[in-house]
């Protein structure tokens, strides 16, 4: 049941009795089973509602599996431009025999309910609104096909919803033909479908009992959706890469497969050849070994993968921090290991990524909380790469990465490339020699040759942990010490160039959240609610990088506490807040998590802040 | 001819391109007096001088053990790179996919390739990575001291006088078997056998396995070893006798027709296969896997070149890489305009 604070509870429940519709600001949720094609369809109910200039946002709860298990798809209009998840339903569409029940079940009073008719769910709750739709009989009107049937049945629930909601029609009918671009056959079915949806609603049903409805609003005009993997893959395109190599996991397989998709349309060249090399991998292992066998000898490498994934690419990523070779892996965080929840979306790789492999490793990871940073974290990550010679991480999740997110469209980088300190024969000549791993610079960063770089002194001879400046062999203490106080060295300097925090501090509060990544939604609309219900100002750091900056500790002594949240059991991110912090102000670190493996709600985190803070003055 | 605008005169003893052996030689060997592995890095060297490579072209790689190290000790101005055990395809294949314009040449063993590396090492082959790919075999992990490996044949005795008894892992039929197009196996102690088939994998585009049985003289070099050199000796088995004829040579005829086979590979080079008295075809598949299958029943040890076949792409042509290396290319080649991300966001309005 709802976990909404009573106050707020009983404004809505209040407004549903008495006042007009609630305007933009709803959510329906679809309950169907996966692999009878609802996908489409709640992609052309959520662009509609976009169409109309409404803020929302689309996720996707699906199980892995191919076809006959539940999945639920939820849309979110905010008129005020919440998109995180909202735990409240407060319209159903209850297309799945399985879950009808609990489906009805789990809803706040006064919710409304649209359902196949066969599955008789108006006997569960006398306090909710039913409509009724015999689906499965109205499809057979359009065609005899039964296969096609259970596909239309999707489309004309979505004409009932856009009747209900009074959708505009002619939104509908575009984001139709968008969806189905250019398949003439499929737009023409679908359109019949949605109209005998709308038909039916309009014909059988009084929508004036409706207590929500859409009206036309500009809040999203010249806004794009786009999901994360996608966003990421524009991210690296731009970024010019050209090498990537991966192996197929859930939620990242989508990263590299739209990469190839707009590469094979804006990388091959005027003699139809590739200025790229994509390659699917037999296992993790080789599709890091590739991208830093790539990354050696000069070219903009990344790989993309899940949890999993980087457990097995450990071994050759702490090669690639010991001997200095530039790597991009994305990793786009969800449930595991093993089968169970691949599906679902957690922040939980967190320390496995920071710290990834055996002996002395520390590494860059990049925190993009949007899409749009999917893009630009996607661009900077090689930047960063070439320019510290080591692996960076992309941290996404399966929430931002697989769901569509409404944005502004990306903007162009207006910048060079930053290749790094790559030497090549012409400097060579003027220099006579070089230092592989020698800090020149006095900023831990060595310069490096590529093979193939025509200069006698261009060679040198990678190794993991045993090497003296010049490459030699060694296993001299004093060699390796040296060396691994440089890595340090370097490893800081990159603190100042990574993707620096947004701190808001709020007048008069003495707490503050501290998150990341797709937490950033639900901490947003929680800051809002804790203003508006609590009268309670809050701050909000949040975090765009590891290693952290100095922006960190000031926070901390700013505030007598300070909440990280994010989405995982075991406090990841706040056991590194907590070594970064120094011992004074540790007793300011509280925690909040949310690891069920649905994205995190700002309710959830509304309450548990107040709960925290009462305990706080007890 | 003004002598102002010729380069200098190439030393004594320069190749076709102007380098003596010595740009060809790297770091002195670690490994036991005697070992295998050293007297192949010596052909690696001579074959490599001789068909005329330009050093700073060369990738080398490697995997962890013995064989592994051997990179550090040949071409020192070619770039090297040790990396994970049994990783080393992977890393080759990256490194070919950054620059189509080196040669790669991988150096592994019988532990790194046929048991922690097997995974990569078959997905290479599938793939036919353009590279020379080396086994320093000697059926022993000698860097932990004298475990047996997976090529270890079955009743082959361990130091320790343990017995092996699980079968051999036969990486020649598995190569074939895996499409991979030459597959040629050696013996440490026939240098000159070794060079030849080596010149022609210099020759060859796509992956060239090379199996080289390498003794290990410490730990598997005993009575009751089956890679020991007087067993490898003993037990040899010559399909033919090699020679090598680069693409900047003239053909010569010096056997009577029929007593010698030539294949042309696909730099223009040939190599001649005289003929022993078996009349074995190497371009045919399935008679090389007979043929193996024929030897290791009767325990002998098959060399030669065992298998050839010019005419299958390598995994670069297959992905229409552009002709300059993809690691050097500039931003405004890899970099789409303006204009492409407009085109896109509209789409996505």
């Amino acid at each position: 049941m709802s976990n909404q604070s009573p106050q707020t509870l009983v404004a809505e429940e209040e407004q549903l009795r008495n006042g007009g519709p609630v305007i933009n600001d709803f959510s329906i949720q679809v309950a169907t089973v996966n692999g009878s094609g609802s996908q489409s369809s709640n992609t052309v109910l959520m662009r509609s509602i976009f169409q109309m200039g409404i803020p929302v946002s689309g996720k996707n709860l699906f199980p892995s599996n191919i076809a006959g298990l539940p999945t639920w798809f939820t849309i979110r209009a905010n008129k005020e431009g919440w998109i995180a998840r909202r735990k409240e339903i407060d319209f159903l569409v209850a297309m799945n025999a399985e879950t009808g029940r609990e489906d009805v079940m789990n809803l706040d009073p006064s919710r409304v309910v649209v359902y196949e008719e066969t599955l008789k769910l108006n006997q569960y709750r006398k306090d909710l609104t039913f409509f009724p739709v015999p689906f499965a009989k109205l499809a057979t009107e359009i065609t005899p096909d039964s296969r096609l049937r259970k596909l239309l049945a999707n489309m004309i629930y979505v004409g009932v919803v856009g009747e209900l909601l009074e959708i505009d029609p002619s939104e509908m009918e575009l984001a139709l033909t968008k969806q189905f671009k250019g398949k003439a056959k499929a737009v023409a079915l679908n359109k019949t479908a949605l109209d005998i949806g709308r038909k039916f609603a309009k014909d059988n049903f009084d929508r004036t009992v409706v207590p929500y409805k859409t009206q036309r609003m500009n809040a999203t005009k010249g806004k794009i959706i786009i999901d994360g993997n996608t966003a990421a893959a524009l991210g690296c395109m731009f970024a010019g890469v050209t090498v990537a190599t991966w192996y197929p996991i859930t939620p990242s397989s989508s990263l590299c497969e739209s990469l190839a998709d707009y590469m094979k349309e804006y990388r091959i060249e005027k003699d139809d050849k590739a200025s790229f090399a994509i390659v699917q991998a037999e296992d993790e292992l080789a599709a890091v070994g590739m991208a830093i066998g790539a990354g050696w000898a000069g070219a903009r490498s990344m790989t993309s993968t899940a949890g999993p994934g980087i457990s097995l690419m450990q071994e050759f990523i702490g090669l690639a921090y010991y001997a200095e070779i530039p790597v991009v892996i994305f990793d786009i965080t969800r449930v595991g290991p093993s089968t169970g929840l691949p599906t679902r979306t957690q922040q939980s790789d967190i320390l496995s990524m920071v710290y990834c492999s055996h002996g002395d490793t520390k590494h860059i990871v990049l925190l993009p909380a949007s899409v749009e940073e999917c893009f630009t974290m996607g661009y900077d990550a090689f930047d960063l790469s070439e320019r510290f010679q080591t692996p960076v991480f992309v941290m996404s999740d399966l929430d931002l990465g697989m769901n569509n997110w409404m944005s502004d469209p990306f903007i162009y980088p207006q910048k060079k490339f930053d290749r790094g300190k790559v030497l090549n024969a012409e400097q060579l000549k003027k220099l006579g020699s070089f230092q592989r791993y020698g800090d020149v610079d006095g900023d831990g960063i060595p310069y490096r040759t590529l093979p193939g770089t025509d200069h006698p002194a261009a060679a040198y001879f990678t190794r993991g942990s045993g090497h003296n400046e010049h490459a030699a062999y060694s296993e001299r203490p004093d060699d390796y010490k040296r060396n691994m106080d440089r890595l340090s060295h370097k490893y800081d300097m990159t603190r100042s160039q990574v993707p620096q925090p947004e701190v808001k501090y709020a007048k008069g509060s003495n707490i503050g959240f501290l998150g990341f990544g797709t937490t950033h939604w639900a901490l947003i609309e929680s800051l809002d609610q804790l203003q508006r219900e609590y009268s309670l100002p809050v701050s909000y750091y949040r975090l765009r990088a590891l290693p952290f900056t100095k922006e960190l500790i000031e926070f901390f002594e700013k505030h007598d506490r300070v909440y990280v949240v994010e989405q995982n059991r075991d406090a990841q991110m706040a056991m590194l807040v907590k070594l970064e912090l120094p011992a004074e102000l540790v007793g300011r670190l509280r925690s909040i998590r949310h690891y069920s493996g649905i994205p995190i709600d700002a309710r959830f985190v509304t309450d548990e802040l107040i709960a925290a803070e009462k305990g706080e003055q007890n | 001819m003004s002598t102002t605008l010729q380069p200098p005169s190439p030393p004594k003893n320069a190749n076709r391109l102007g380098y003596t052996m010595a740009d060809y030689k790297g770091a002195d060997s670690t490994l036991c007096a005697g070992c295998g592995h050293d007297a192949i890095t010596s052909q690696i060297i001579k074959a490599f001088y001789e068909y005329g490579v330009e050093p700073h072209r060369v990738a080398k790689l490697s995997g962890i053990g013995c064989s592994s190290k051997t990179p550090a000790y040949f071409l020192s101005k070619a770039h090297g790179f040790n990396g994970v055990h049994g990783r080393m395809p992977a890393l080759a294949t990256g490194v070919m996919l950054a620059n189509q314009s080196l040669v790669a040449i991988g150096v592994s063993g019988d532990g790194d390739t046929a048991s922690i590396g097997m995974g990569q090492f078959v997905h290479m082959l599938r793939r036919n990575i353009p590279m020379i790919y080396i086994i320093e075999n000697n059926g022993v992990y000698g860097l932990t001291k004298g475990q047996f490996s997976a090529t270890a044949d079955l009743g082959s005795k361990a130091k320790s006088g343990v017995m092996n008894d699980l079968p051999a892992i036969d990486v020649c039929v598995m190569a074939i078997e895996l499409g991979c197009n030459f597959v040629a196996r050696s013996f440490a102690g026939d240098p000159k056998q070794m060079v030849a088939l080596l010149k022609a994998a210099l020759g060859h585009r796509g992956t060239a396995l090379f199996d080289v049985i390498s003794p290990c003289v410490t730990f598997n070099n005993h009575e009751g070893s089956t890679k020991s050199y007087k067993y490898a000796k003993d037990h040899e088995e010559l399909l033919h006798e090699i020679s090598f004829v680069p693409f900047f040579e003239q053909i010569t005829v010096d056997y009577a027709e029929g007593e010698t086979k030539d294949v042309e590979l696909h730099d223009g080079s040939h190599i001649r296969l005289r003929k022993t008295d078996k009349g074995y075809d190497p371009t045919n598949k399935s008679e090389a896997l007979n043929m193996l299958r024929k030897c290791q029943d009767s325990n002998e040890f098959l060399t030669g070149l065992i298998y050839i076949n010019e005419q299958k792409p390598d995994f670069l042509s297959l992905l229409n890489i552009a002709d300059d290396p993809l690691a050097t290319l500039p931003q405004e080649r890899t970099q789409p305009s303006e204009q492409a991300l407009k085109e896109i966001m509209a789409e996505l309005m």
